[in-house]
């Protein structure tokens, strides 16, 4: 089955959510990179407190997606967003909301590890510190403390704080972003294929961690690797040229697919 | 695919392969041609240089046995500094040199008599009375520098005698021997050169006055400059919306960086001078023209550099909630500055080898004075190089070379410094 890039699909399996326990909600978003639209009538429900994975061919706008809820697409000068995202019910694209404060709720660890050419400690403090969230330094000690053992790193760096985080190692640092990421205790995190730079030992780090953390936090993976979104997300949602073609239970993705590009992709007949 | 095809193919890659090799050396032997061609420039230019001005950090000195006699400085003894400095140095200096060669009597012969020392030496000893008025009436032995025409004998860049040159005379020439063998000429460190504004005696001239006219030129260009093309390079590159305006800003920006430097002393004259009225050959106006004219360099290589940091590092930022200011202060700029820096000394270093702009505001007068201020009258480095080489005394042309020679020192210590501030404030990521 072929699709054009102009083709708009109706999303099948289950992106919308009924049990009410919802915390982000999208409808008919558009995304439009100058002319060219990269994202089509999407409608999608994130749950709280589970893992939701993005998976689709290259070029099909996960990552655009992504963007979206943390409106890091602002930054594009000719990006341009249609439709409405609501966290909690709050929409997020409203004129009267201040994207540096909801970006203080939304956690993103991006594809290439970047920590800043700072020590450890700064760069796990750098959020706290600018949001005014400690009030003195024994507080701001404990929360980079507990972010870094929350993300798994504190055992390997603690007596190292003062070194500069760009001299671990790839996935050291990508563990880094994330207790970054968490240390001014967003409610989602976004990953944006946050193990694509990494060896396998580092992958299942990360992916252990991912496990612990959404107990507490709302998770969104970008991810180009299938048995990743298999084996540690709650839900799946697959894109293609822009289109969100299926949700459903990461189970019955893989399992038992509606969709038959979805069906074709995860059985790896093209992507 | 047969055996022998594979061999043929494997020849043919092989008969090739002699040729690129031969290329590769080529390409090797010009890249290697082409620098030591450039180095064997640079090492004439500095041999050049360097041989014609080292000389000039010597002078020649002549011993005078001068007693200063009351009657002649002070007659009644009043003690008054303003009487005391009106007293007839030139007069004491003459009789001394008199009193040296008791044998001239002839009233020309007299004149090149007294042309063997220079005017400085009267100020010399006028200086020394003022400092010590104790000194009057005691006979002292005073070093007090030579004209610079026996000067330029003593270091054997003129001959006596010679055609064209024929300003050492024989009876010159006897004096200078008997000097010499009474051990009362000495070739001693040129202090002068350092210490002294300019002057129309080469062995009184400096550089001093030119050198203190470039440091407040210099660092009122750069207390100017820096944070101007700083603050617009962040403006454009990290704030600004991309439309037309800023494309025509971007392109004007370009076209100033190419502008001949004479253009904006032009500009100068018209503005500052005569529109806003500021004070002819002032540093400060110096700066404002060399501001201008460093302006589009600082704005391009900061534009540069701040376009060279990695976009992750400012979505890092943003990521956790930082501001678009807080990422541009906290993360973007400190990673930036080493190249911004760079880009500023490549400035400022133009600047101070800068003539034609100064030229236009009047900073090419003859200013013998030490400027004290950023309003005073001065000169520039360059500028004084330009004036001296234009000096027909065969003197002035060492000190031409020595006054070169400072002005690059200025330029290595400038150019070491922004070494060290890159060094200094480099992160890697």
């Amino acid at each position: 089955m072929t699709i054009s890039r102009d083709d708009i699909i109706q999303t099948v399996g289950s992106p919308l959510i009924d049990n009410g326990n919802v915390k982000i909600s999208c409808r008919d978003v558009n995304v439009y990179y100058g002319e060219k639209k990269a994202i089509k009538n999407v409608s999608v429900d994130i749950a709280e407190r589970e893992i939701t994975a993005f998976i689709g061919p290259s070029g099909c706008g996960k990552s655009t997606f992504l963007r979206c809820i943390n409106r890091m697409n602002d930054t594009i000068k000719t990006c341009r967003v249609e439709g409405d995202i609501t966290i909690d019910d709050e929409n997020i694209y409203d004129r009267n909301l201040d994207p540096v404060l909801l970006r203080a709720r939304i956690g993103m660890v991006f594809q290439k590890p970047n920590p800043f050419p700072k020590s450890i400690y700064q760069n796990v403090a750098y959020g706290p510190r600018i949001h005014g969230l400690a009030r003195d330094k024994a507080e701001l000690d404990e929360i980079v403390i507990t972010s870094l053992q929350k993300a798994g790193l504190f055992n390997e760096v603690k007596d190292q704080l003062d070194q500069p985080g760009t001299s671990l190692s790839g996935g050291q640092q990508q563990r880094l972003c994330i207790a970054r990421a968490i240390s001014v205790q967003p409610e989602i995190i976004l990953m944006d294929e946050p193990c694509s730079a990494l060896d396998p030992i580092a992958t299942a780090k990360i992916e252990e961690l991912m496990e612990e953390l959404h107990e507490n936090f709302t998770i969104i993976i970008v991810t180009h690797s299938m048995q990743q979104a298999a084996r540690v997300s709650q839900r799946t949602a697959f894109f293609h040229l822009g289109n969100l073609i299926e949700v459903n239970d990461t189970n019955t993705i893989f399992v038992n697919p509606d969709h038959k590009l979805t069906q074709d992709y995860i059985s790896g007949r093209y992507g | 695919m047969n055996n022998n095809s594979h061999e043929a193919r494997l020849a043919l890659i092989k008969s090739k392969l002699k040729m690129r090799y031969a290329k590769e050396k080529i390409f090797k032997t010009l890249g290697i041609a082409a620098i030591v061609v450039a180095l064997s420039m640079l090492v004439i230019l500095f041999a050049s240089i360097i041989s014609t001005g080292y000389s000039a950090f010597q002078q020649t000195f002549i011993k005078l046995d001068i007693t200063l006699e009351m009657e002649e400085i002070d007659p009644e003894n009043t003690g008054d500094i303003e009487v005391m400095s009106r007293a007839d140095y030139a007069g004491i200096v003459k009789s001394t040199l008199r009193q040296m060669f008791p044998d001239v009597k002839d009233r020309r012969e007299k004149r090149d008599l007294y042309s063997i020392v220079s005017f400085g030496a009267a100020f010399q000893l006028r200086d020394m009375v003022m400092a010590d008025p104790g000194i009057i009436g005691k006979t002292l032995t005073v070093w007090v520098p030579a004209d610079d025409d026996l000067d330029m004998y003593m270091k054997g860049h003129i001959k006596a005698g010679e055609e064209g040159s024929g300003r050492i005379k024989e009876q010159k020439l006897e004096w200078i021997n008997t000097l010499i063998d009474n051990g009362a000429i000495e070739k001693r460190f040129n202090t002068a050169l350092f210490t002294n504004g300019d002057s129309r005696e080469p062995e009184l001239a400096g550089i001093w006055g030119a050198a203190v006219g470039s440091i407040y030129t210099m660092l009122v260009t750069l207390l100017l400059s820096f944070p101007l093309g700083v603050a617009t390079a962040v403006y454009l590159e990290e704030f600004a919306p991309k439309n037309i305006w800023t494309d025509i800003i971007e392109v004007n920006i370009n076209n100033l960086a190419a502008v001949p430097s004479i253009v904006f002393g032009l500009l100068g004259l018209a503005v500052f001078l005569n529109f806003f009225g500021l004070p002819r050959s002032a540093p400060i106006v110096g700066a404002l023209v060399l501001t201008l004219m460093t302006l589009p360099t600082i704005i391009i290589a900061s534009r540069a550099s701040l376009l060279a940091v990695p976009p992750s590092i400012r979505e890092g930022a943003l990521g956790v909630g930082a501001s678009k200011m807080q990422s541009v202060m906290h993360h973007v700029l400190p990673l930036a500055l080493p190249g911004m820096l760079t880009g500023t000394i490549i400035g400022m270093a133009r600047a101070l080898g800068e003539t034609a702009p100064l030229l236009m505001i009047g900073m090419v007068a003859f200013i013998v004075d030490i400027p004290t201020g950023i309003f005073d009258k001065a000169t520039v480095l360059p500028v004084q190089i330009y004036l001296w080489a234009d000096s027909p005394e065969r003197a002035f042309m060492e000190r031409t070379s020595a006054a070169i020679i400072v002005l690059l020192g200025f330029l290595l210590i400038m150019n070491a410094a922004a070494v060290i501030l890159r060094k200094k404030f480099e992160q890697r990521w």
